[in-house]
């Protein structure tokens, strides 16, 4: 980029900057994706999202995006080079881009920022997140139900709160559907290596594990489900390829309609910072089919509890819960606030193996 | 939670190790003729996407990975024209090749994400497959296994044993006195890096064919990156290679298995000890400095010209 372009942006978006809190006719909406945008599972997703939402707005907005980008520095350049493009928006779909979404906000105050599953926010930066254990309480039922080993495993990213959220959440579900089962945890240190996923998968097969459930992005846990036998999830997208098994059902992320909220503020001038964390009644996050590899009772008692969950009669984290060590979190029937959850730390009781730290 | 089964193990680490394995004796063929080929990463990759492809379109994963074999040679030769006949920079060289290999996968691979490929069928041994304990562990492979393990053989005996083997390391420890003697640098060389490429390609292909099976854009994730690493700390020898591939392969494998069978470890020194535990057995295993330095070819990345 040669210094006159670098010029030229600056002045646009010192230009935005008079402007940024008036109605505007048109806006550049960025989005920085961890991942490729074919991963099949969470980059994917947030892609399609971000094409409906400019299908919906047409030549109102402009959509950059960068894929691929790594956690870190990088993430850093990919984000003020957007924002020196002219990008009145930028959306960073990574939990690991929270300090550099925090640190580029700070030097452009006129240019928006939308953090996905992060908890620090600033003037200019939002975040937003799904309740995926919603998501999870339901896969987890399921688990339960469907494992004949009862021994179920779990495909760990990083230990941040979403994932041990999402590891409880599946833990508690499954021992209500089925008291004696055991979860094996595995943390890999990463959200998208399909190798490393292929071989953790494995390696809970070997261990006799019959039931899979993954937090990381690619397809490669069901692809090796299919190989040796077993049962698994599409996560964050649908995954139905693999149906009717060993994808049994999906959690699927569906950001559109928060994209074009979002996108809409901004071109109304009504954009404020927030903390938005959208569950199953929001749309946030939906369900896939529950194919017909699962019995009749059986998924009619999990839409069951999809229902009960997407009414508000049923919180996930409910009361009586301990902490792994015994010690009492929940009394009977108190709920989980989000407080709580969103820096959620520990295990519940029953889980075993240490979260790393 | 259960024990882990010494037997499972070793099978699930042979086949956790081939792509790298593969990759990194194909490289060390390279080096031995005195070319640093830094883009194992970009080679592999576009051998997953051309085995891929082939073998989802012909519906037979031979074909497939004769093809990965074939797309990545060919991808290695425009390194080699590169570096061999135009005398680029061999490290910018390589370094380029791994970008452009992710690139040009992506765009190929583009239709083919979400796509189940044919199932690789594994070798029929008959009776000697369900031998206990041994059939399981070593005789119930796929056919790649055992051409990664003969190919480790093949190398060895050619660098070692046969007058060809010596003629190319001969233009790996001194290209000039080698061309003095008559011998074709540059042609050897190529030929050299095409084999390297077709190694690299084969193991790309085996991990999308076999070992994850499905094309995901960027799926080596680095794999390329530790073959490198690989055979210089095998001091450039087949059987260390062999060993640092296993190796690798199998802490990786040991230490998933530890955590799926509750083994209180922390994580954290489980998820290291794959890159340590390389490290340190090779190094223990290059100590002796003479030997180490025996094992590197002496014109290893240095450009060649004959009026030089």
């Amino acid at each position: 980029m040669s210094l006159k372009t670098i010029l030229a942006a600056a002045l646009v978006v010192v230009g935005l900057g008079g402007a940024a809190t008036a109605q505007q006719d048109k806006v550049k909406v960025g989005f920085i994706y961890v991942g490729p945008v074919n991963d099949g599972g969470w980059s994917q997703y947030h892609h399609e999202a971000a094409v409906k939402m400019k299908e919906h707005f047409g030549d109102k907005v402009e959509l950059v995006e960068q894929e691929s980008v790594p956690e870190g520095a990088a993430a850093a350049t990919a984000m003020t080079q957007m924002a020196l493009q002219g990008a009145d928006i930028i959306f960073t779909t990574s939990f690991g881009y929270m300090d550099q979404t925090i640190a580029v906000a700070e030097k452009f105050p006129n240019v928006k920022f939308e953090h996905a599953t992060g908890y620090k926010t600033a003037d200019n930066v939002a975040t937003y997140s799904a309740r995926f254990y919603e998501g999870r309480a339901i896969t987890g039922f399921l688990a339960g139900k469907m494992t004949e080993s009862n021994k179920i495993g779990y495909i760990g990213s990083f230990p941040i709160p979403e994932v041990i959220r999402g590891i409880n959440a599946s833990f508690i579900h499954a021992r209500k559907a089925n008291p004696d089962v055991q979860m094996s945890v595995i943390w890999i240190n990463t959200w998208f290596d399909p190798a490393k996923e292929a071989d953790a998968t494995q390696a809970l097969i070997d261990q006799g594990v019959d039931v899979v459930l993954a937090h990381t992005d690619s397809t490669a846990p069901l692809a090796v489900l299919e190989k040796s036998g077993g049962y698994g999830f599409g996560q964050a997208a649908d995954m139905i390829e693999y149906a009717p098994k060993p994808r049994i059902s999906a959690i699927i992320d569906d950001w559109a309609p928060y994209y074009i909220e979002r996108v809409q503020a901004v071109l109304d001038g009504t954009w404020e910072t927030k903390q938005t964390w959208g569950g199953i009644d929001s749309g946030m996050v939906v369900i896939g089919e529950i194919t017909d590899a699962v019995p009749e009772d059986v998924k009619a008692e999990a839409l069951q509890l999809e229902q009960d969950i997407e009414s508000g009669a049923y919180h996930p984290f409910t009361g009586p819960l301990n902490k792994q060590d015994g010690s009492q979190w929940l009394a009977e029937g108190e709920t989980a606030d989000d407080g709580t959850l969103l820096g959620l730390d520990f295990y519940v009781e029953g889980l075993t193996g240490d979260i790393p730290n | 939670m259960g024990q882990i089964d010494p037997a499972i193990l070793i099978a699930s680490l042979m086949i956790s190790s081939t792509p790298i394995l593969l990759a990194a004796i194909g490289e060390l063929v390279v080096e031995k003729s005195g070319v640093l080929n830094l883009g194992v990463e970009g080679m592999m990759i576009v051998g997953a996407i051309c085995g891929f492809a082939v073998a989802v379109e012909t519906g037979s994963p031979a074909l497939g990975f004769a093809a990965a074999a074939l797309g990545s040679a060919a991808l290695s030769l425009i390194f080699g024209v590169l570096t061999q006949i135009l005398l680029a920079n061999q490290v910018a060289t390589g370094l380029a090749l791994t970008l452009f290999g992710l690139g040009l996968s992506a765009l190929i691979g583009q239709s083919y994400s979400g796509v189940k490929p044919p199932r690789t069928p594994r070798l029929d041994l008959g009776p000697l497959s369900d031998l206990p304990v041994v059939g399981r562990m070593l005789l119930s492979h796929d056919l790649m296994v055992y051409l990664s393990l003969a190919l480790v053989v093949a190398v060895l005996i050619f660098l070692r044993r046969s007058r060809a083997g010596l003629i190319l390391r001969a233009v790996g420890e001194s290209h000039d006195a080698a061309h003095a003697l008559g011998y074709r640098v540059v042609a050897i060389r190529l030929a050299a890096i095409a084999f390297g490429g077709a190694c690299a390609g084969l193991g790309g292909a085996y991990l999308s064919l076999v070992r994850v099976p499905q094309w995901t854009e960027g799926m080596t994730a680095g794999a390329g990156w530790i073959a490198l690493a690989i055979v210089v700390f095998a001091g450039w020898r087949p059987l260390g290679v062999l060993l640092g591939a296993y190796l690798f392969g199998g802490v990786t494998v040991l230490q998933l298995n530890m955590q799926a069978a509750g083994i209180a470890i922390p994580v954290q020194i489980l998820s290291m000890s794959p890159y340590l535990i390389t490290i340190l057995v090779l190094v223990v295993m290059s100590a002796d400095r003479r030997r180490a330095a025996l094992g590197a070819p002496a014109s290893l990345g240095r450009p060649f010209h004959a009026s030089a």
